[in-house]
């Protein structure tokens, strides 16, 4: 039976569902706080800092609560949804970027603490449409099953490759322990990081 | 997590000024902002070090010194650090991930926080993160806890590897307060828990970790970091072990052997260490000093295979050491 995709998607403003939950979030927290609880958040919200950082060659000033990591300062600030939030804690390496060239997790980071920082994220290796060589290679090892993790796994996998860490599947292994795939696509992904540390 | 401020120093003094009177020093942050997101710290202030001229790493006489801004990452991939004493190298790239080490100094590797995870769980009780709320380890799940220098109130195991490494090495640590500088063995920084574990280390308040000084022997190229673990990284030791041996015509003269995973503080191995010195590099001398190291465990429910895991990683580390050449 061929539904109508005028009822599915009835006309009006277009939100993304990421917009919508933010918003129906923003809505129930505001509901849920006494005034009293308002008046400290408005307090906390006054203790702001302003940064600069360049994120994929472009510069942004920031004002920013110096409670948010690096990870919620692309993620919500800037938008940049792509560095993902797995466990928040360090563990499991699916908030991997650049900063200055090195691989971190971002989420363990303030970004209040890098003023000037220079940062790489996933959304900034294709090149005028093109995937980056090592895209390319997860694409055709691959090196994924949902996906939560591959953006943190190629931004690891490029600060690898980087360190020199890359010369066999066994040190690849280890060098890449830091990112936790539990679809189990580790020979894949391990199979891409050597492939694109050949070609470069 | 709770509002805090973050404050840049101006110089050293202002920030030890500031931490003198309750502010926390965050370089890293890796175990901090973990820390302060679940509430087990509630810091207000918090002084941001690494402007301070504490970074990198330089060699004077034999001496290896290493700045406490220096990343985990930047020591163990130093020249210096691999040709005068690699096992610094191997216990930094034993621990955290690559992305841990690219972030986590040398000072704050030092002072990290137990991974004990009754710790972080704010409804169990814990002695270190709330004194006299007992510890729910004794009688919970204890396989990763220690057997040596336990006491009754905590059984958290200290977590760094490098640690193990710099106590065997006979390290030293300089570090500035309010009262001046002082010196002092890498050692002493580290308490039992007795009756006390929310204290442990013995800096003063205020004081920083400026550099880590590690003396050079005969001993510091035949060395060796075993860590052995449930899988095969980025893993805290089940057991490790740091084994440093000076051999002359076919007989120890020197030996530095210290070991992690199993004390509430990285372990020196003292009556080892005077078993071995005068004995030939064999298996056999090693299995008898390596029973040495179990004296005063003190095991729990779900921990005693520490107890036989502790001399054979003992062993395997000493002859992983002897066979450097």
């Amino acid at each position: 039976m061929a539904e109508n995709p005028s009822e599915l998607h009835p006309p009006g403003p277009i939100i993304s569902r990421r917009e919508a939950l933010q918003a129906t979030a923003a809505a129930a927290a505001l509901a849920a706080l006494p005034s009293a609880s308002v008046a400290a958040t408005n307090a906390a919200a006054a203790n702001t800092v302003t940064l600069t950082m360049t994120v994929n060659g472009r510069a942004h000033t920031l004002t920013i609560d110096p409670r948010q990591s690096v990870l919620d300062v692309l993620r919500e600030t800037l938008n940049l949804t792509g560095t993902k939030k797995g466990c928040n804690q360090g563990a499991c390496g699916a908030c991997t970027v650049l900063v200055n060239g090195k691989r971190i997790v971002s989420c363990l980071t303030l970004a209040s603490m890098h003023d000037g920082a220079r940062i790489e994220t996933i959304e900034g290796l294709e090149k005028d449409g093109a995937l980056h060589p090592l895209q390319e290679a997860f694409v055709e090892h691959d090196g994924l099953q949902c996906g939560f993790c591959t953006p943190g796994q190629i931004m690891s996998g490029l600060g690898c490759i980087a360190e020199g860490h890359a010369g066999s599947p066994e040190e690849i292994q280890f060098w890449m322990s830091g990112n936790i795939c539990r679809c189990g696509a580790y020979p894949g992904i391990v199979a891409a990081v050597a492939d694109a540390a050949g070609r470069t | 997590m709770f509002p805090f401020t973050l404050e840049k120093p101006r110089s050293t003094e202002d920030a030890i000024a500031a931490a003198a009177s309750g502010a926390r020093f965050i370089a890293g942050g890796t175990t901090l902002i973990d820390l302060m997101r679940e509430q087990v710290e509630c810091p207000d202030r918090l002084i941001d070090i690494n402007s301070l001229p504490f970074g990198g790493i330089r060699v004077e006489g034999e001496d290896l010194v290493i700045g406490a801004l220096a990343r985990m990452a930047e020591v163990a991939a130093d020249p210096n650090v691999q040709r005068l004493q690699p096992l610094i190298a191997e216990s930094l790239i034993e621990g955290a991930s690559p992305q841990l080490r690219n972030m986590a100094s040398m000072g704050g590797n030092l002072l990290q926080r137990v991974r004990c995870p009754y710790f972080r769980m704010l409804d169990a009780g814990c002695n270190k993160r709330t004194p006299g709320s007992g510890c729910a380890a004794i009688d919970g799940l204890n396989s990763g806890h220690a057997i040596l220098g336990t006491s009754d109130h905590c059984v958290a195991t200290h977590p760094s590897d490098v640690a193990v490494a710099l106590v065997a090495l006979d390290a030293t640590m300089r570090v500035k307060g309010p009262q001046g500088e002082r010196s002092f063995p890498v050692e002493e920084l580290f308490r039992l828990p007795g009756d006390t574990p929310h204290l442990e280390h013995t800096l003063l308040p205020g004081e920083l970790i400026v550099e880590i000084r590690v003396p050079g022997g005969p001993h510091s190229r035949r060395a060796r970091y075993l860590k052995v673990r449930d899988r095969a990284s980025y893993e805290f030791a089940l057991v490790s072990a740091a084994a440093a041996l000076s051999i002359e015509d076919g007989v120890i003269r020197e030996v530095r052997l210290a070991v992690g995973g199993v004390g509430t503080r990285p372990w020196r191995l003292r009556d080892c260490e005077a078993a071995l010195v005068g004995t030939r590099p064999e298996r056999r001398a090693f299995e008898e000093a390596a029973q040495l190291a179990r004296q005063g465990a003190r095991p729990l429910r779900h921990n005693q295979f520490k107890v036989e895991l502790l001399p054979r990683t003992v062993v395997r580390a000493l002859a992983l050491a002897g066979e450097v050449a």
